[in-house]
């Protein structure tokens, strides 16, 4: 405590408060930033993290409060004036362009517009040095489009170091990395560290938080709430600083496994411009258990979920349900069989906006009797039925007639859940069911997928939170590339292994011992 | 600057932004009057008096009204499934020349079984004239704005060639009109004496007819769930196509009852100025009415009493007609800011 105290104050956050209409985004929140150390901003979705970081680098002007940088007041919505003090971020979506090469990303906009050329190689020698001293193994001359998510950070993160950045802010870093790379960004963060810089890591993650930082300031509801030393604080204790209540996750009783509802045999489908297809794949699920399909985004997830939903069919190999083969595969015949589909975005997938509750409810069902007879709508039964649906699935919203776009991600993601397990489903497709929900509805979707399996649903739970997957799963498959590894039981596979497997490793060994 | 979405618009914004929409319209109008020298304080006054100041007056306005209560309702069926139907125009002709093709003798039937029967057929035709677009469009992805616009061109010389052809009147002295309704091809008088047919009627039961489609019946609600959010729709597992072939074959089917009730009803033959624009007017009709079809008869008889008022303004003052497009042309762009405004508020980063 002592040592920090003495230590440089870089970056002084004084009462800044943002509104956006109603919602108050940022409290009154201050922070200081100390030279050479790691603090971690933690909350949940919405807790107003990322309003704040984007205050700091000048996106938006706060109501009131001041940055300090370097003990310099910072002029307000100005990011020119934030990157020059020295601050550099690095956003959760990447700012680079696809077609130009590592170098000339790092380079663009450093240079003057009116000048034809510069010094190549002095930007290259610089750019290896950087490269050297942080860890940060990148090619200069690779092209930005064709590298890994996890590269593109590095280039992301040499950008900000290349324009001298003294205090690095990292939003969500590790949400799109493996462990291993997570691992590698940790190094990264340390060697920065150890050279002086400051870190602000943004996260909801607490075994990281736990990992890297050093001090952890919690958000709640755009207040700060607590701001505590990572080694006198424990995850129990910072879970509930960051719900605000106590936390327990639903726990997972042993179920017995039943017959294959759905095979997949050598299914394979076409790449989706730069996301891969299924490259012959086969899975069954099985009633009463949950699959788990691990993996770093965009590695087929989508071709096998839309796949399994009926969006797409196969080039090749076959789909079965319990042994007989649908004949028309599309959404309707995929929700007619049984199928429930909680779909990845559930903003501009899953819900139409400006739709209603009731004419949401019925979006998957709205063809049928009741709901339709003869080609007229039935609204009472309609709303009859998404009025059961807010009972049971404890919707919070004002009423059926209320637009959904006015609800929250949990209350939306209430009524598909409701929506689908309403129908009885035997096979569940829960595609990233809790991204972006706060722990409450987190447990709450948990708990409704727990009861469907112990109900005899067959659940296909796709995630990138590889701690959700080990917490829920029976069987975990990784999906990379494409290619789907072998099932691995509860347990059996630490959360370094499957990293390995994640990073596409064990496929190629696979093939050879097969061979 | 950047936009902030109001969550519930109070009421006393929703009507207030639109009537000072309209007030500055008719400044807008009036300082243009003035520059052509008349008086700008008496255009208003003018332009209601030739709109509703007498039962003459009033009933041009219903008749103006008609068609372009079908356009609208074209339009409106359209752009609520997001089909981009600008070509109303060719289908209003498209339904006009069937009208005239089996309304001038080649059907010799009683008024109640060939009014019905020649309207039915003036409906397939102008659903024709769409399908095929919305076909391009379904399987190959083509742009509808561009394809049923250039229809409208299309169909416009279509028409000429077949004014100055078979369907050119023997008796016409040569003029590229075509021959004259048989009576029991015309469209009554709805009050005996009074020039407003029941082509109005007709149009105020479409639009009745069409409200019930949009919010009582599943296809109504199909394609309104493919206007707000496709991708839903089609994960939801709404056949989109299929929904907006249905889409294209309705308000075709609109825009044709446009023609058949402006030859049937006002001018008993076919020539080349049938239309003065309906087609695009009722783009403007459709967007002033939110795209509802109740208020689509509102906003064409507003359309409608601004023609036809403005005419008879621009007659007693001296001033230009084309004053009358003008204010249309900035009623409908005030409108649009109004409508977004009562929606959003415009926020200082």
């Amino acid at each position: 405590m002592t040592k920090q105290s003495e230590a440089q104050v870089v970056l002084r956050l004084d009462r800044i408060t943002k509104t956006f209409g109603a919602l108050v985004a940022n409290d009154a929140v201050s922070l200081d930033l100390h030279k050479g150390e790691v603090i971690a901003l933690l909350g949940e979705n919405g807790a107003g993290k990322t309003t704040l970081m984007n205050i700091l680098f000048g996106h938006y002007t706060a109501d009131t409060g001041s940055v300090e940088v370097f003990g310099q007041e910072l002029p307000p919505g100005n990011p020119r004036a934030a990157l020059a003090a020295g601050v550099g971020m690095v956003h959760q979506h990447f700012t680079l362009a696809d077609n130009m090469t590592v170098l000339e990303n790092i380079v663009l906009g450093t240079q003057p517009l009116w000048r034809l050329g510069f010094d190549r190689s002095a930007a290259r020698a610089r750019i290896i040095k950087l490269s050297g001293d942080f860890g940060l193994t990148v090619h200069p001359d690779a092209r930005v489009g064709a590298l890994s998510v996890g590269e593109r950070q590095r280039v992301e993160i040499l950008k900000a170091l290349y324009r001298d950045a003294r205090i690095l802010i990292l939003d969500e870093p590790t949400a799109v990395l493996t462990p291993q790379e997570t691992d590698d960004l940790f190094a990264t963060m340390r060697k920065a560290v150890d050279l002086g810089l400051s870190v602000v890591f943004i996260s909801h993650k607490l075994h990281e938080v736990m990992a890297i930082s050093s001090r952890v300031l919690v958000l709640r509801h755009g207040r700060l709430v607590a701001e505590v030393l990572t080694e006198e604080t424990d995850r129990h204790a910072l879970a509930t600083l960051m719900v605000g209540e106590e936390v327990t996750p639903p726990k997972v009783a042993e179920s017995t496994t039943g017959p294959a509802l759905m095979r997949l045999q050598n299914v394979s489908t076409a790449d989706q411009g730069s996301a891969p297809g299924l490259k012959s794949l086969s899975l069954d699920l099985r009633a009463g258990q949950i699959i788990g399909l691990a993996g770093v985004s965009g590695n087929g997830q989508s071709a096998l979920a839309d796949m399994i939903g009926g969006l797409t069919t196969p080039l090749s190999g076959t789909i079965a349900l319990e042994n007989s083969e649908p004949v028309n595969w599309n959404p309707r015949t995929a929700v007619s069989a049984g199928i429930a589909r909680i779909p990845e975005d559930r903003h501009k997938t899953g819900t139409i906006a400006d739709f209603d509750l009731t004419e949401n409810a019925i979006l998957e069902n709205y063809s049928e009797a009741p709901y339709s007879r003869n080609g007229w709508m039935n609204w009472q039964k309609a709303e009859d039925f998404s009025k059961h649906i807010i009972d049971t699935y404890d919707v919070r919203c004002p009423g059926p007639q209320t637009r959904i776009r006015l609800l929250s991600g949990g209350n939306m993601q209430k009524l598909i859940l409701g929506r689908v397990l309403e129908q009885s489903p035997r096979i569940i497709l829960a595609n990233q069911p809790v991204r972006g929900l706060d722990i409450g509805a987190v447990t709450y979707v948990h708990s409704r997928l727990l009861d469907a399996r112990a109900g005899g649903a067959a659940v296909l739970l796709i995630s990138e939170d590889l701690e959700e997957i080990m917490a829920l799963s029976d069987v975990i498959h990784v999906i990379s590339e494409g290619r789907l590894s072998p099932g691995f039981a509860r347990g059996s596979k630490t959360a370094a292994e499957l990293g390995v497997w994640m990073a596409g490793h064990g496929f190629d060994e696979e093939a050879t011992n097969a061979a | 600057m950047r936009l902030e979405p109001i969550a519930n618009p109070t009421v006393t914004r929703t009507l207030s932004l639109p009537l000072l929409a309209l007030t500055v319209t008719v400044f807008v109008a009036s300082f243009l009057a003035m520059l052509a020298g008349a008086n700008p304080f008496s255009v208003l006054g003018l332009i209601i008096d030739g709109a509703v100041g007498s039962k003459f007056a009033a009933l041009e306005t219903l008749n103006r009204a008609t068609p372009l209560i079908f356009t609208g309702l074209a339009v409106a069926v359209a752009f609520r499934a997001r089909l981009w139907n600008i070509g109303a125009e060719a289908q209003l002709y498209a339904g006009a020349v069937i009208t005239v093709l089996l309304g001038t003798g080649a059907l010799a039937w009683p008024s109640g079984l060939l009014l019905p029967t020649i309207a039915i057929c003036a409906m397939l035709a102008g659903a024709l004239v769409l399908l095929l677009p919305a076909y391009l469009k379904t399987r190959f992805g083509v742009d509808e704005v561009v394809t049923t616009l250039l229809f409208n061109f299309v169909v416009l010389l279509l028409v000429s060639m077949l004014l100055e052809g078979v369907l050119k009147d023997p008796m016409g002295m040569g003029w590229p009109k075509s021959a004259r309704l048989i009576p029991e091809a015309r469209l009554p008088r709805i009050v005996e004496g009074l020039r407003l047919h029941w082509g109005f009627g007709l149009a105020i039961v479409s639009a009745a007819v069409v409200w019930m489609i949009q919010t009582r019946t599943t296809l109504g609600y199909e394609m309104r769930a493919v206007g707000l959010n496709q991708k839903a729709a089609l994960f939801a597992g709404i056949p989109v196509n299929t929904v907006l072939i249905k889409t294209a074959l309705l308000s075709g089917g609109l825009a044709a009852l446009a023609g058949f009730s402006e030859v049937a009803g006002l001018k008993g033959n076919l020539t080349l100025d049938l239309s003065p624009g309906f087609g695009y007017t009722g783009i403007i009709v459709a967007m002033l009415a939110f795209l509802n079809p109740i208020g689509v008869v509102v906003s064409a008889l507003f359309v409608a009493g601004i023609f036809v008022g403005a005419d008879s303004m621009s007659r007693a003052a001296d001033v230009p007609t084309y004053i009358a497009d003008i204010m249309l042309a900035t009623a409908l762009l005030l409108m649009v800011l109004a409508i977004m405004l009562t929606r959003f508020r415009i926020v200082r980063e």
